[in-house]
């Protein structure tokens, strides 16, 4: 396998993978899920740095370091801030 | 070689620890570890990336970085609990405008087909992402009205640029070296985001977020075809599954299709008047505290209008006492209570409510019989009636938490005026209703004062 197909297997996979934990996830954690999704899809950051890297001043470096910026608010804001939440959430003790 | 081999073997790692940490989310004890592994996820994906040997500067990248990171952390840090939704709408907008720049950036003059087709999705769904995303924070955070914006002719215009943006994909993919049919495409993808959110109203916004959150993971799931990256594949549609999930829900919790919250809203709410028999009866803060007082069961259901007037420390405050005196107090949440999934959730649990004493609606709705005192505060459509009695009602169906089944029933309710929804509820008629007017804040305060 190479190419388009492999990465739709991928995607095919995840997808299924994506439907069967997030099912599992109560209702009274959806906003940290929710902020804590937020920050995976900073990821973008990974296909970013290298379009940022090349050195050259060209269009397509400053759009890379502009998807580097804006990702990384993403990913340390959303980490940051799901994590603040989730020290909120404490059981009851007796 | 060696190197492309442990980039890839860090993007393995990184799928996996997001995986791992994703299933951690499952539950309130492991959920705050989870999100530790899933950010040591992220860290070893940007270190395998960074690894990449087209990389010969690192200026930009850092600097990126460090500015990007700032910002995250200062907003992270600062952001009110109250605030949290207008928070995810931004941070959602952010990572389609990210996905989106990282498409363009990839547009390199020997492009393939299939490449030059997906750079065209993480665009389209990207921009989308990015303005519908800014449309929603503006609602949320009221800088713009939060009232659904229709105008005559909005299907046309809808219409009319979703076949500008299917033509201009087409016109770019047969010639990707003219860019201005790309810039046609950025334009009306940017355009169609801000069209698609203005029609929903503020009451809406729990599906609007969790669908643009889902949007946000297909953007970068495109942008992962787009770039042939494995890694932003997996994270993406772990998010976009995510999204979908939280979306369904949502809808079911409102009986109404994903359609029809996004084309329809509340405009047509029909005029005719459903006749509502009995009278409002108030109570006053001291009456209340003594039906209180008596009580052995409570509930406290609450709704958007408890973030409005920040009542959740004084509600924690009566809860306590009710406890000393007593009684047992839980707390009945409504999937699409607040404005955003979960939202009611994190606000008691920053004033330090117990994750345990937070039920469901499917879990308080068979207790409500044994129920002494229901207080309702800051919700109305969540707990109207008449989604079961009112067949000409435009919520009739939506599952509602049945609180006039409680032996009495308290309303905290600033005025008269009806819900977001604009929907006579006749849950304020009730023989066992007891309107409490006034700021929910203020009221709650009252009794904390009568009790102590």
């Amino acid at each position: 396998m190479s190419g388009a197909e492999y990465l739709l297997f991928i995607l095919m996979l995840s997808i299924f993978l994506g439907f069967e934990l997030i099912n599992k996830v109560p209702a009274t954690l959806h906003t940290p899920l929710m902020s804590g999704a937020n920050a995976v899809s900073g990821i973008t950051v990974v296909g970013a740095v290298a379009l940022a890297g090349t050195g050259s001043e060209t269009m397509s470096m400053w759009l890379g370091m502009g998807a580097v910026t804006l990702a990384s608010i993403n990913v340390v804001g959303g980490y940051m801030v799901t994590d603040r939440m989730l020290s909120f959430f404490k059981k009851k003790e007796d | 070689m060696a190197i492309e081999l442990i980039t890839q073997l860090g993007y393995v790692v990184a799928s996996g620890l997001f995986i791992f940490g994703l299933k951690m989310l499952g539950s309130p004890a492991t959920a705050r570890r989870g999100n530790m592994v899933s950010a040591v996820g992220m860290l070893v994906a940007v270190i395998s990336a960074l690894l990449d040997q087209g990389i010969v500067d690192f200026t930009y990248i850092a600097a990126g970085m460090v500015v990007g990171g700032a910002i995250g952390a200062i907003a992270a840090r600062s952001v009110a609990m109250t605030s949290m939704p207008e928070m995810v709408a931004l941070f959602n907008g952010l990572g389609g405008a990210a996905s989106l720049l990282v498409g363009w950036a990839a547009l390199s003059p020997d492009s393939g087909a299939f490449t030059l087709v997906t750079i065209v999705l993480s665009i389209l769904i990207g921009g989308v992402t990015l303005t519908g995303s800014l449309v929603a924070y503006g609602k949320l955070s009221e800088t713009i009205g939060s009232g659904a914006v229709t105008f005559s002719g909005q299907q046309v215009v809808n219409s009319l640029v979703v076949l500008g943006i299917v033509g201009g994909a087409i016109m770019f993919c047969a010639n990707p070296t003219d860019l201005s049919w790309l810039y046609v495409v950025i334009g009306l993808a940017l355009l169609f985001g801000i069209m698609a959110v203005i029609p929903i109203g503020g009451a809406d916004m729990p599906v609007v977020i969790s669908l643009l959150n889902s949007y946000s993971g297909l953007a970068a799931c495109a942008a992962g075809f787009a770039i042939n990256n494995n890694v932003l594949i997996v994270a993406g549609s772990l998010v976009g599954a995510s999204g979908i999930i939280l979306t369904q829900i949502m809808c079911k919790a409102m009986n109404r299709s994903l359609s029809n919250v996004l084309f329809s809203g509340f405009a047509s709410v029909s005029t005719e008047e459903a006749v509502v028999e009995g009278e409002i009866k108030p109570i006053s803060v001291e009456d209340a505290y003594y039906v209180l007082e008596a009580a052995t069961n409570v509930a406290v259901i609450p709704g958007y209008g408890m973030a409005v007037a920040q009542a959740q420390h004084v509600v924690k405050e009566l809860t306590e006492l009710l406890e000393n005196n007593g009684c047992e107090v839980n707390f009945g949440i409504h999937p699409v209570a607040g404005r955003m999934p979960g939202h009611m959730n994190v606000l008691l649990a920053e004033a330090d409510v117990p994750y345990d004493q937070l039920l469901e609606m499917d879990e308080i709705n068979p207790r409500m019989e044994t129920v002494d005192v229901a207080i309702v505060i800051g919700a109305n459509d969540v707990v109207n009636p008449a989604a079961r009695e009112v067949e000409s009602s435009p919520i009739y169906g939506m599952p509602v938490i049945n609180v006039a089944d409680a032996r009495t029933v308290f309303v905290l309710k600033r005025s008269m005026a009806s819900g977001f929804a604009g929907i006579e509820n006749p849950l304020f008629y009730k023989e066992n209703t007891r309107m409490l007017f006034g700021d929910a804040k203020e009221s709650i305060g009252g009794l904390v004062r009568e009790f102590s």
